[in-house]
């Protein structure tokens, strides 16, 4: 099966070269030190960051799409999402179509008049979540989307992911809660360093 | 000639007593800015005398040259100024550069414009008229374009997250800047917006009393007063604007990527 999205000698002036693929309905979990580059990577393969390497979606050469259009099939969601305005409303283009997702995370629908200076840190994590998946990526680069959050919103939103995934979407998922990568996903890569190397399982699979 | 009284340099001496008594005060209340206050009186003095002697001497030949070169050494140090305003500077050239580029450009069409329709001397270039519109525009200017840098690259910084937060959901890096240089556009024309409303009713703008001393009636002191806000504030207005649109181009990139990689570290201050 041709994988959905292949990074090759990926790197940027603090990452060392990063190859691994993904194919589509398949999560791999992130994992490493704090520091270690986890983010850095996301990053540059979002293209937020100068970077070099190839980078393909679905056999496109990356460098063939502008950046807008790249992220909004690769979404990217920060630890710590940003805001550019003053009410929950005015980061959705659409907040009644956003709903139906907002409501899966325990969004009522007045939340589009919530000021984002009064959200919780969780509050934040969730409706950024949903900001990402509104775009409709192939894609989704997470990192650590469940950090701050209570155990019943981490279940809603690990659901949610596993639900896009059983649909298709590739995840590339930034955890250090080793239960939840043991849920999540069965690849795994470790970021240390700067030094992006897949982890082998303790009784690697022969066949292939 | 017009019924101005002249000055004598002992009328002058006289009135420096006032700068004296603010050292005095500094030294009695501990300020300890006597001695910048004292130094920056010498360099007016100094400097004002100088320009008296270039500006006689300007005036005497009437050379486009000499006027060009005058004019040219006003914008870089204006540029010089506006870039030493700067809390965060680009990296490189840009620094200097692009604040002097803009304020060259946005105050020389001010002024020409003012020259050649307005004012019309003969010849177009005679530096009595050039020389105090450039002046004033680019002082203005300078103070435009500095604040909307300023303005660009702190708020740039402070609100990262939320710019970057766009480009992550496919934003384009002039919709995903949008809110930040509207700021530094609004900041920039602040002071002009400002010094307009309040001319006439709070303050009296130094050159048309500068005229009316001068002996020029009241009348026409005002209708130069106001050609020379219009000209400031256009200069202000497109010196701003391409000082800002500027800096948001060299902050981004072409894959739309936000570059605070390409500013300085802040100023210690």
């Amino acid at each position: 099966m041709r994988p959905l999205l292949s990074v090759r000698d990926l790197q940027t002036n603090l990452l060392k070269p990063a190859s691994f693929s993904l194919s589509a309905g398949e999560c791999i979990v992130i994992r490493g030190p704090s520091g270690g580059g986890k983010t850095l990577l996301l990053r540059a393969i979002a293209d937020l960051d100068p970077n070099e390497g190839e980078v393909r979606l679905d056999g496109r050469d990356r460098a063939t799409m502008s950046g807008p259009e790249w992220r909004r099939l690769v979404g990217y969601l920060p630890a710590e999402p940003g805001w550019w305005a003053d009410t929950v409303g005015e980061h959705f283009t659409d907040w009644t179509a956003a709903l139906a997702v907002a409501r899966e995370l325990g969004f009522p629908t007045d939340a589009t008049d919530w000021p984002i200076a009064r959200l919780s840190t969780g509050e934040r994590l969730r409706l950024a979540l949903v900001r990402t998946l509104m775009v409709g990526p192939k894609v989704l680069l997470l990192d650590e989307p469940t950090a701050s959050l209570d155990p019943a919103s981490a279940r809603a939103v690990e659901t949610l992911i596993a639900a896009g995934v059983r649909a298709g979407l590739a995840v590339l998922w930034v955890t250090h809660d080793v239960q939840q990568a043991e849920r999540v996903a069965v690849r795994r890569l470790v970021v240390s360093g700067g030094q992006v190397q897949e982890e082998l399982s303790e009784c690697p699979a022969i066949s292939s | 000639m017009s019924s101005y009284i002249e000055l004598s340099y002992w009328h002058l001496a006289a009135t420096s007593v006032f700068v004296f008594i603010d050292a005095a005060l500094s030294v009695l209340f501990g300020l300890r800015v006597h001695r910048s206050l004292l130094f920056a009186a010498i360099r007016m003095v100094v400097q004002l005398a100088l320009v008296g002697v270039v500006l006689t001497t300007l005036f005497s030949v009437i050379s486009p040259l000499w006027t060009g070169l005058a004019a040219l050494v006003m914008v870089l140090f204006a540029g010089h100024e506006a870039a030493q305003r700067q809390e965060r500077r680009l990296s490189g050239w840009w620094s200097y550069g692009l604040g002097t580029g803009c304020m060259m450009m946005s105050s020389v069409v001010a002024t020409v414009f003012a020259l050649l329709i307005a004012l019309q001397p003969n010849p177009w270039y005679d530096p009595r008229y050039a020389i105090p519109l450039l002046g004033m525009i680019l002082g203005n200017c300078m103070t435009g374009v500095g604040l909307g840098l300023n303005t660009l690259t702190t708020s740039l910084v402070s609100r990262r997250p939320g710019v970057e937060a766009q480009l992550m959901l496919g934003a384009s890096r002039q919709v995903a800047t949008a809110p930040v240089t509207r700021d530094a556009l609004r900041s920039a024309l602040m002071p002009v917006i400002n010094s307009m409303a309040a001319t006439g009713v709070v303050s009296l703008p130094g050159m048309m009393t500068g005229q009316i001393l001068g002996g020029v009636p009241p009348v026409e002191a005002v209708k130069y007063q106001i050609l020379v806000m219009f000209l400031i504030a256009g200069g202000t207005g497109l010196g701003a604007v391409t000082a800002v649109l500027g800096g948001v181009y060299r902050l981004t990139d072409a894959r739309h990527r936000l570059r605070l990689d390409r500013l300085s570290a802040p100023k210690a201050s």
